[in-house]
């Protein structure tokens, strides 16, 4: 069994993954090709790393209004994160999950969690998000090598 | 928490108004109990981001809703599009992506919409007024409408800006209410040479430093000894609202919120407090170009698009011929590149090899051929943008840094204003 993190569903999904975590927030809009899942803002931690499948850990979406647009291509291409945890409640990253919803019955869960738990939270971990929002991490098998 | 819903926000859900506006309502009301708001507010004016083409599903999101009978309830105007709709032919738009994103921007004048095809509405007669409720898309637009003309909306993103316009009802949330439009964060100003304030270039940089360390939170400016233009806020709040996620800033004396500091901050203490000096400046302003030496394809000019009085200065510096190696682009609206036509102020333009683009801008269509390897621009949001949606490298210079480089063929940049 692995750490429990409590967090709060802004739209309630069941999901599984590696964590890809950053402390800077993200533009999809110049910042994520939905073609192939990479990262691709050049001036971000995270260029160049696949983030599709991923649980997408990022305190909020900076910049462009367009992040919700370059989500919902990603829910229908199939190289969205699997699920996206953030600090705070997201309009950007909700609402593409929430339209993904209506429009294919296929979305990613986006859960708020603690900035506390989210400072805890490192990349290479996987991750399993519940249906109430709780996240239980299994930090067991540690991979090296991860920044 | 359930959201308090009016008989006709009740009606909408049901269908009363037709499908589309239904699953825009359910889509309000989601949004709505994401942000716990307890109501929903009217809004009297939206403008849409969701017109950019970016793929598939959401053309045939836009297409469903008109499918299914969407109409607009408020005045809409329609932000940049995919598409120069009669001039992308000179550029390297594939036919059929051309294709796809003009059903995109007819999908959208179907719903009603105003074919405005700009990312600057707030320089036509569209502009809303201060106190008004609207619900706009577009970073840059939502920064100048919040702080420059004091209207309210929360930074909307794609997709629940044309339902918004449909419903004609937001969450009560965010930017819409007095408590969260109080400044947080101050940015002191302090030993930067006026002559510096006064130079356009001042304010792309400004606006880059202030969005990324500001990140989600209001910031104050004070200690600016000049007034700023239009055109000039307009480039601060583009870079802002790129770097960072600024939906709004006061300027301490100048925006119509912050009268005084004390005013701006509603007389609350500022969370944190930053000095704004010389030396970061300049690093801002390094921050903004990517890559070194003097190679140069393509000079761009107008994100956010040109207004008049931008091509009027711009007419002024023009002299001579671009190198035949260097294009010279400026994007605009259509409308302003009427007015600029009838004006004579793209004859010089056209003398000097340069060309204009509407509807449209380099980062929302695939217009640049791949020769094109290295930008320079006057623009923040260009800069910022360009080095991850493109591939290119960008330099970012002042308007006169981009005439003579595009004149000489090589990057020319005048450092005096920014020498210590």
């Amino acid at each position: 069994m692995g750490r429990v993190i409590v967090g709060q569903p802004l739209v309630p999904g069941e999901a599984a993954g590696q964590a890809l975590v950053t402390r800077e927030p993200l533009s999809f809009w110049g910042g994520f090709d939905y073609r192939t899942g990479e990262i691709i803002d050049r001036r971000h931690p995270l260029s160049g790393q696949i983030a599709a499948g991923r649980v997408l850990v990022v305190p909020h979406a900076r910049g462009s209004s367009t992040t919700t647009a370059v989500l919902l291509e990603a829910v229908r291409a199939g190289t969205s994160p699997a699920a996206i945890l953030t600090t705070g409640p997201e309009t950007f990253f909700a609402l593409a999950a929430i339209v993904a919803q209506e429009m294919y019955q296929r979305w990613f869960p986006v859960v708020t969690i603690d900035p506390n738990d989210f400072d805890s939270l490192e990349s290479g971990v996987r991750l399993m998000i519940a249906l109430d929002g709780t996240i239980t991490a299994d930090e067991s098998p540690k991979v090296e090598g991860r920044p | 928490m359930d959201v308090d819903l009016t008989e006709r926000d009740r009606g909408m859900l049901a269908g009363d108004e037709g499908a589309a506006a239904a699953r825009a309502m359910r889509i309000v009301v989601r949004m709505a109990e994401v942000f716990q708001a307890a109501s929903l507010l009217d809004i009297t004016q939206a403008h849409i981001d969701s017109t950019i083409y970016i793929g598939e599903a959401n053309l045939d999101f836009a297409e469903r809703l008109v499918r299914d009978g969407a109409r607009v309830v408020v005045p809409t105007t329609l932000n940049v599009s995919g598409l120069d709709e009669h001039g992308w032919r000179e550029w390297a738009v594939p036919a059929d992506w051309a294709e796809k994103a003009r059903r995109q921007m007819v999908a959208y004048e179907q719903m009603g919409c105003l074919p405005t095809w700009t990312c600057a509405p707030y320089q036509t007669e569209h502009a809303p007024r201060f106190g008004q409720q609207i619900a706009w898309g577009e970073s840059n637009a939502i920064v100048y409408a919040n702080s420059v003309l004091g209207a309210r909306t929360e930074r909307y993103p794609d997709l629940l800006d044309i339902c918004a316009a449909i419903t004609g009802r937001v969450p009560a949330f965010g930017l819409h209410l007095d408590e969260n439009r109080r400044g947080q964060v101050l940015f002191q100003i302090e030993g930067v040479p006026q002559k510096l304030q006064q130079d356009d270039s001042f304010y792309p940089v400004l606006g880059h430093l202030v969005g990324k360390a500001a990140g989600d939170r209001v910031p104050v400016i004070d200690g600016l000894a000049v007034t700023p233009s239009a055109d000039q806020l307009k480039a601060l709040g583009a870079a802002a609202a790129s770097s960072g996620n600024v939906g709004l800033f006061h300027i301490v004396g100048v925006t119509p919120e912050a009268p005084t500091r004390q005013a701006a901050f509603a007389g609350h203490a500022p969370g944190q407090i930053l000095q704004v000096d010389l030396p970061s400046l300049r690093q801002a302003r390094q921050e903004l170009t990517t890559g070194d030496g003097e190679g140069l394809d393509l000079v761009v000019l107008g994100s956010p698009h040109f207004s008049l009085a931008e091509f009027q200065r711009l007419a002024s510096l023009l002299r001579g011929r671009r190198h035949p190696s260097v294009r010279f682009l400026v994007t605009t609206s259509r409308a302003v590149a009427h007015l600029a036509r009838q004006s004579g102020l793209l004859d010089p333009l056209e003398a000097f090899g340069g060309q204009v683009t509407v509807d449209t801008c380099i980062l929302a269509s695939p217009m640049l051929p791949p020769e094109v390897r290295r930008l320079m621009t006057n623009s923040g949001k260009y800069a910022y943008y360009a080095p991850g949606l493109l591939g290119v490298q960008v330099v970012f210079g002042s308007l006169e840094d981009c005439v003579r480089s595009a004149a000489a063929g090589r990057v020319l940049r005048d450092e005096t204003l920014w020498a210590v």
